[in-house]
């Protein structure tokens, strides 16, 4: 099946299983490696990527299912947040300002998953954040995570 | 984590040398004795015996680049050692890079043999079977190895620290004799040397000329309150790639023409296969070949989804060796078995505990505690990447310790230790699960050893990625262990005697040993072999024993109705650091204020890896379970070398050892796990985070590790006060597994 999708603001014509996950489209045809591999069932948020500017998890979303759709990643976050060149989104900003990540590998979905939410509530309430950011971090940077949050909506 | 830990024992000095192009190298060096001189210089390494390990580099440009031998796997280290380096040093800081040390010795061949003046110097010591003996040696040495929460402990203070005031001191050197002055009339500052007449030469300036001085091995460091750099929370080298997708994990390794392998195992541990049918997945699009190896099938393709799908599909038959017997139960009873009735070991004996215990009328308490098998559950699923041709191996990997697993690699490839290339990438969560199996220590293979064998019938690099749910049933676990604890209670109330049976002796030895002043003590190990793979777990043996230690003192307190707290400081009077950090925490939590309602407080303190802590944590019940609102921790690690990743690696701790006692639960049944994926391996969310406070005394001890002590106590602290709020005592984790919405006894009546 041909498939069509613009990602990061390229677009790709692609032909692969229609019930491939978005997840390994990005990673595995399209060698874009900061979406990651975390759980497979949408149970951890760490492939989290904006469909049409919507958070999703991708390692459940079928290619199909977004068929002509805006894919964003984490490589293009700072850009579609309206950062220059070489310049990180206030998010990211915030997350390099309160030393948010440690592993660092769920960062990516939590930072897509954060940007999502604010983009929708751009003051959550701390009931707010708890109910949209469910992702998973073993290394235990939630406190931070909420902390990085209250400085961009407290701005 | 749980590897043999000994102290440097071997002596320890310095060599120089010059850079191609200008500059200096310093690196840090193990030798036997009789070498020592010779090995104090570059011309010492040709003889095999000086072994760089860590070291550090001033180039021209007056950058200085610190490698550091350590996986950062988010705590810091890397950031964290070369600011205790800089420091010594009198560096510039936003002049000071930071790398992880290629952890292999083919970056020592290389990088050296390009950078000493003269090349011949360097392959001697490189070649052959030295390769293997360094390799022991810096095993040994714990300076390869990231774990044990020991990188600050060892390496920053016994090699970062004194190779940077080492080179301080031959700068200095170099500037002094370049300007014809004594080198008290030089001052080093801010990667710059000043003399007595004004003049001025950088670090890089300096750098070559300083490499013709033999460092010395004992530089005088720098006295505490004179640092700058040290003690202050600089931003980490390692979080911009964090937060634009940019840093590379294992599992992000890219090789030109590589495949990808997704494998299907024995769900009971030690089956093999018997028999299995690819012919339909052979036919799949994208599918390459089908491997076997002892414990299951590979599946290689050319994207991992099309592998794991094939892989998912594949009708194997296993033998399972009769170990579809073993369950949790069949396991835990063993245990209560083996504790009565087994040989047991001694693990401390100490006064006449049989004597007390036997005593006509002696008051006895008796409680038996276990905990379940853990999974690490690191968020980055295990993976490996291996190009196995013409004898060589390339591996891409993120390990916690390099140079182990390219051991591994060569034994398991059968080619020779220099035949295997290391590229260490980053890690995705480590807490012991990447530490590779080693020699003598460990005899469960791992992915490391499948994505050998599978690469060795693969004409290609090919990329073996565990999916989670392949990483929580083929894990190596934090052991399940059971303990009957007894004391003889005094006419004072206090323990008189405390007696411990329990099973599997870890590391480290001192887990299960109590900082109580209790006259007769006895310890005792069963051993109890199971097939059930086991590794290190964050903080290893003390996840079990603080809960059991912490929770019985606890008992104790109570039945002698004493405040917990007071209880303990009047059994922790030779015991300083203790009782310290247990004020502490108590005073900032406000213990034995008033709460809000409904709420309750519980502390714990346990000594692990060198330091003390003592949490505080307050509790609700909600729909019979307990809520955590907020933990207070106080924390004597010694000097604390960066207040920011230590506060974040004791908020790590805490977290981690939140979920396990909350809801970590790996259990057994037909011999093979039941948990699949972070819905039935439950995980702690955002919202159930509790607000998470950290102080640090003020400590003149030796540097103590932080990645770890954290973990255990809190599951302790949670546990008693459960207690305060219930009347119930929970004995046996993770809490969910009891409903505590009923108070009982004394408790059902204050609550009305």
């Amino acid at each position: 099946m041909s498939v069509s999708l613009t990602v990061n603001g390229t677009r790709h014509e692609l032909d692969v299983e229609p019930e491939m996950p978005l997840l390994w489209v990005i990673r595995d045809e399209l060698g874009l490696t900061g979406t990651k591999f975390g759980c497979g069932i949408a149970a951890c948020g760490a492939c989290t990527v904006h469909v049409d500017g919507v958070a999703m998890r991708s390692c459940v979303t079928p290619v199909e299912a977004v068929d002509g759709a805006r894919i964003t990643t984490i490589e293009a976050l700072a850009e579609t947040s309206g950062a220059g060149e070489g310049e990180l989104s206030a998010l990211q900003a915030a997350w390099v300002a309160k030393q948010v990540p440690q592993c660092g590998y769920c960062q990516s979905g939590m930072l897509m998953a954060v940007s999502a939410l604010l983009t929708e509530n751009p003051q959550p309430t701390d009931e707010d954040i708890d109910a949209a950011i469910t992702n998973v971090c073993r290394c235990g940077t939630y406190p931070r995570v909420r902390a990085a949050i209250r400085t961009v909506t407290s701005a | 984590m749980a590897f043999e830990m000994k102290k440097p024992s071997r002596r320890q000095f310095l060599i120089a040398s010059g850079l191609v192009g200008g500059g200096l190298m310093l690196g840090y060096a193990l030798s036997g004795p009789s070498r020592r001189e010779r090995a104090g210089s570059a011309a010492g390494a040709k003889d095999g015996e000086a072994m760089v390990t860590t070291w550090l580099k001033i180039s021209p440009d007056n950058i200085v680049t610190v490698y550091v031998p350590h996986a950062d796997m988010g705590q810091g280290v890397i950031t964290a050692l070369a600011m205790m380096a800089a420091e010594e040093m009198e560096a510039d800081w936003s002049l000071v890079r930071a790398e992880r040390a290629p952890a292999d010795l083919a970056f020592a061949n290389e990088a050296l043999r390009g950078f000493f003046l003269d090349d011949k110097s360097v392959p001697g010591m490189l070649k052959g079977v030295n390769q293997y003996a360094w390799y022991k040696v810096a095993e040994g040495m714990s300076l390869q190895i990231t774990g044990g929460s020991s990188s600050v402990r060892y390496t920053g203070q016994a090699g970062m620290r004194v190779s940077g005031a080492a080179a301080k001191e031959m700068l200095v050197k170099a500037a002094a004799a370049r300007w014809n002055c004594a080198e008290s009339a030089c001052t080093a500052a801010m990667s710059t040397v000043t003399g007595p007449n004004g003049q001025s030469a950088t670090y890089g300036e300096l750098a070559a000329e300083a490499a013709d001085y033999s460092p010395s091995a004992n530089p005088k460091l720098k006295s505490r309150k004179d640092y700058t750099i040290v003690g202050t929370p600089k931003p980490r080298f390692d979080i911009p790639g964090k937060v634009d997708g940019s840093a590379k994990y294992g599992v992000d390794a890219q090789v030109p023409g590589m495949l990808h392998a997704a494998v299907r195992l024995a769900p009971v541990f030690g089956s093999t296969v018997v028999s299995y049918d690819a012919s339909e997945v052979l036919k799949r699009r994208g599918v390459k070949q089908v491997v076997e190896f002892p414990a299951g099938v590979a599946v290689i393709a050319d994207n991992f989804w099309r592998a794991k799908e094939a892989a998912l599909a594949l009708d194997v038959v296993f033998d399972t060796k009769g170990n579809e017997a073993t369950s949790s139960d069949t396991i835990f009873a063993a245990q209560a078995d083996a504790i009565v009735n087994g040989e047991s070991e001694e693990d401390v004996e100490m006064g006449d505990a049989a004597a007390a215990f036997a005593q006509d009328g002696a008051e006895i308490v008796a409680a038996q505690y276990r905990v379940p098998y853990l999974a690490h559950a690191c968020m980055e699923p295990m993976n490996c990447t291996v190009w196995l041709r013409d004898g060589k191996a390339d591996v891409w990997v993120g390990s916690q310790d390099a140079l182990g697993t390219r051991a591994r690699v060569a034994d398991v490839a059968g080619i020779g230790f220099d035949n295997v290339t290391v590229h260490s990438l980053l890690l995705g969560g480590g807490f012991g699960r990447r530490i590779p199996v080693r020699a003598g220590r460990s005899e469960f293979p791992s992915e490391i050893d499948w994505a050998v064998m599978i690469a060795r019938e693969v004409d290609a690099p090919v990329k073996l990625v565990y999916t989670r749910e392949d990483d929580i049933q083929h894990d190596a676990y934090r052991p399940a262990v059971t303990s009957h604890l007894r004391a003889v209670i005094g006419p004072d109330g206090y323990p008189a005697a405390w007696e411990n049976r329990y099973v599997y002796k870890d590391d480290p030895e001192e887990a299960a040993h109590i900082p109580y002043a209790v006259p007769d003590q006895s310890i005792r190990v069963v051993e109890l072999p199971t097939e059930i793979p086991r590794g290190p777990w964050r903080s290893v043996a003390h996840t079990q024993h603080t809960f059991f230690s912490e929770s019985f003192i606890d008992e104790l307190a109570h039945r002698a109705g004493a405040d917990p707290l007071g209880y303990r400081l009047a059994l922790l009077k030779d015991q300083p650091r203790h009782a310290a950090v247990l004020k502490l925490a108590a005073e900032k939590a406000g213990w034995g204020g008033r709460l809000p309602q409904g709420h309750y407080h519980g502390l714990a303190v346990q000594q692990s890896f060198g330091s003390v802590v003592a949490e505080v944590a307050e509790i609700s019940i909600v729909d019979g379970s307990p809520r955590i609102h907020r933990v207070v921790a106080a924390v004597d690690c010694g000097e604390v070398i960066h207040p920011d990743t230590a506060a974040q690696q004791v908020e790590s701790g805490i977290i981690y050892g939140l979920t396990a006692a909350l809801y970590g639960e790996i259990s057994i049944e037909d011999g093979a796990i039941v948990q699949t994926n972070f819905t039935d391996y439950e995980m702690l969310h955002l919202s159930e985070t509790p607000e998470i406070e950290v102080h640090f005394v003020d400590s003149d001890a030796p540097i103590g590790g932080l990645g770890e002590p954290a973990t255990p106590v809190v599951s302790a602290a949670v546990a008693n006060a459960v207690y305060a709020a219930t009347g119930n005592r929970v004995r046996q984790l993770p809490f969910k597994l009891h409903d505590l919405s009923s108070v009982s006894g004394k408790f059902a009546q204050a609550a009305d």
